[in-house]
């Protein structure tokens, strides 16, 4: 059965604007409007907004919200103040990560999880099969719609006032009431606008008359590669371990949760393979897939628009993951040097 | 910028979106707008090597957007004479003017009746209408 792609509240403006919709993750979503490069280029020097209201909002609340997180979730959070956000793995027995999330403690007994979408409802099964009495797990990602705007003018083109990384805050936006989270997926400065579903039209267009171009996720993906976040499902997913990922600070080993016996061995003997960032020294495209000769795979591959050149992630053997080593991909049968260099690949300057 | 649709008519057509301009025994051959409107701005282009041969309906290297890797494939056979390095060096000119500064490679023809094989321009309108 074929199965029906999902819409979110912007779709219509989306098609309006020009937008190339494909699917993502059981969504239809907008890729580009203009041109990839040209929006990546947007968000780089000005700012842009993104559509993201697929990502999926879990809601845990009670006495026992914390506990039940605290057990769950990789990250440590007694580190956490009502205001503030975390990323963090969600994991199993095996270590492995089921998704990558952000936490934030809206309350001190009550937290919102922003999680992948196409994971979602992993997500919200694992944690409603080990809810605790006094911990209630809700999905509420119909209820809300989440828009990203990303870059280095976004918080000035959106009137509003300055704030640390991994904070959040309530606003009234053009009328519109949203919590903005200071987090996103770009390596800009930038927020998260979470809204209800039925605002996110008036929220949509209110940030366009702002001045931010509206990106799609051709130039989130490149964006996101250039800072070398993870992609679930291509960098990270059930069968790959945090530390083998570099997400070992995500991770508080004193502190037990779900699989974490698993992550601290690995960590003990040091990961067979580590996720590394490269950049191609040779002219081609790297794409998700193709081998990295001594036994690696590319995991995200494309060309970056800010260095004109080929990049990519993969999994390589730790003997060639040092930052400086050579690489060789198989790109369609032809052999291409590629570099192994520190994360990130991009970097803003503060 | 992105050139605006076009399809000059002096040049013949494959139903892949390639274009061929035939001169004597030579041709230059490219892409179609519609081939480069599709694959968005082009990042990378892997030429054939000079002197190599491509032969008609197979393919003789590679174009890609950010997004998307493409077959290039040869409305003709023949032996590559040249290959446009302006376009291996900045190959968003094939969106650019994907008929003109945006050639690919040119080759001369080892079988010139090839040609008549081609489409023409309202035989290529054809092929995009089904699209």
């Amino acid at each position: 059965m074929a199965q029906m792609l999902q819409r979110t509240p912007l779709h219509d403006r989306h098609v309006a604007l020009g937008a190339r919709m494909v699917p993502f993750g059981g969504w239809e979503m907008p890729v580009q409007y203009t041109g990839v490069i040209q929006e990546h280029r947007a968000v780089r020097a000005d700012a842009g907004v993104f559509d993201v209201s697929h990502m999926g909002e879990l809601e845990i609340e009670g006495p026992r919200a914390h506990r039940l997180l605290q057990s769950t979730l990789s990250n440590d959070l007694d580190r956490l103040a009502p205001g503030e956000a975390q990323y963090t793995l969600l994991t199993n027995e095996r270590g492995g990560i089921v998704d990558d999330l952000i936490a934030y403690r809206l309350a001190r007994h009550r937290f919102l999880l922003v999680v992948n979408a196409s994971n979602h409802l992993t997500d919200y099964e694992w944690l409603k099969e080990r809810e605790l009495e006094g911990s209630d797990v809700r999905d509420v990602s119909d209820e809300y719609a989440l828009i990203a705007v990303q870059g280095p003018r976004a918080i000035e083109r959106l009137g509003l006032p300055p704030a640390r990384p991994f904070t959040f805050a309530e606003a009234v936006l053009d009328g519109v009431e949203v919590m903005v989270n200071r987090t996103g997926y770009t390596g800009e400065d930038g927020c998260e606008l979470l809204c209800m579903a039925e605002d996110a039209g008036q929220l949509w267009d209110a940030v366009l008359a702002r001045g931010v171009v509206p990106c799609g996720l051709g130039a989130r993906d490149t964006l996101r590669l250039e800072a070398c976040y993870p992609l679930h499902g291509n960098d990270i997913g059930p069968e790959t371990d945090p530390i083998s990922a570099g997400l070992g600070w995500t991770c508080a080993l004193d502190k037990e949760f779900t699989g974490v016996d698993r992550i601290r061995e690995v960590k003990a003997r040091g990961p067979e393979q580590r996720l590394v960032a490269f950049v191609m020294i040779e002219r081609a495209i790297p794409r998700h897939g193709m081998p990295i000769e001594g036994g690696g795979e590319v995991t995200s591959g494309s060309h970056s628009p800010t260095l004109d050149i080929g990049i990519g992630m993969g999994y390589v053997p730790s003997r060639i993951a040092q930052p400086g080593t050579e690489l060789t991909i198989d790109v369609r049968g032809r052999p291409r040097a590629a570099r192994v260099v520190k994360k990130p690949i991009y970097k803003r300057e503060d | 910028m992105a050139a605006a649709e076009s399809y000059p008519d002096d040049l013949k057509y494959h139903s892949e979106h390639d274009w061929a301009r035939i001169d004597g025994d030579e041709a230059v051959l490219g892409i179609t707008w519609f081939a480069a409107d599709a694959l968005g701005e082009l990042v990378h282009f892997e030429p054939p090597a000079t002197g190599s041969t491509v032969a008609k309906d197979d393919t003789y290297g590679e174009v890609e957007s950010v997004k998307a890797v493409s077959d290039l494939i040869a409305p003709l056979s023949g032996e590559v004479l040249d290959v446009n390095q302006r376009v291996v060096d900045a190959p968003e000119i094939v969106n650019e003017d994907p008929y003109g500064d945006g050639w690919l490679i040119r080759i001369r023809l080892s079988d010139p009746s090839e040609v008549d094989g081609l489409l023409d321009l309202d035989a290529y309108k054809q092929v995009l209408a089904e699209q």
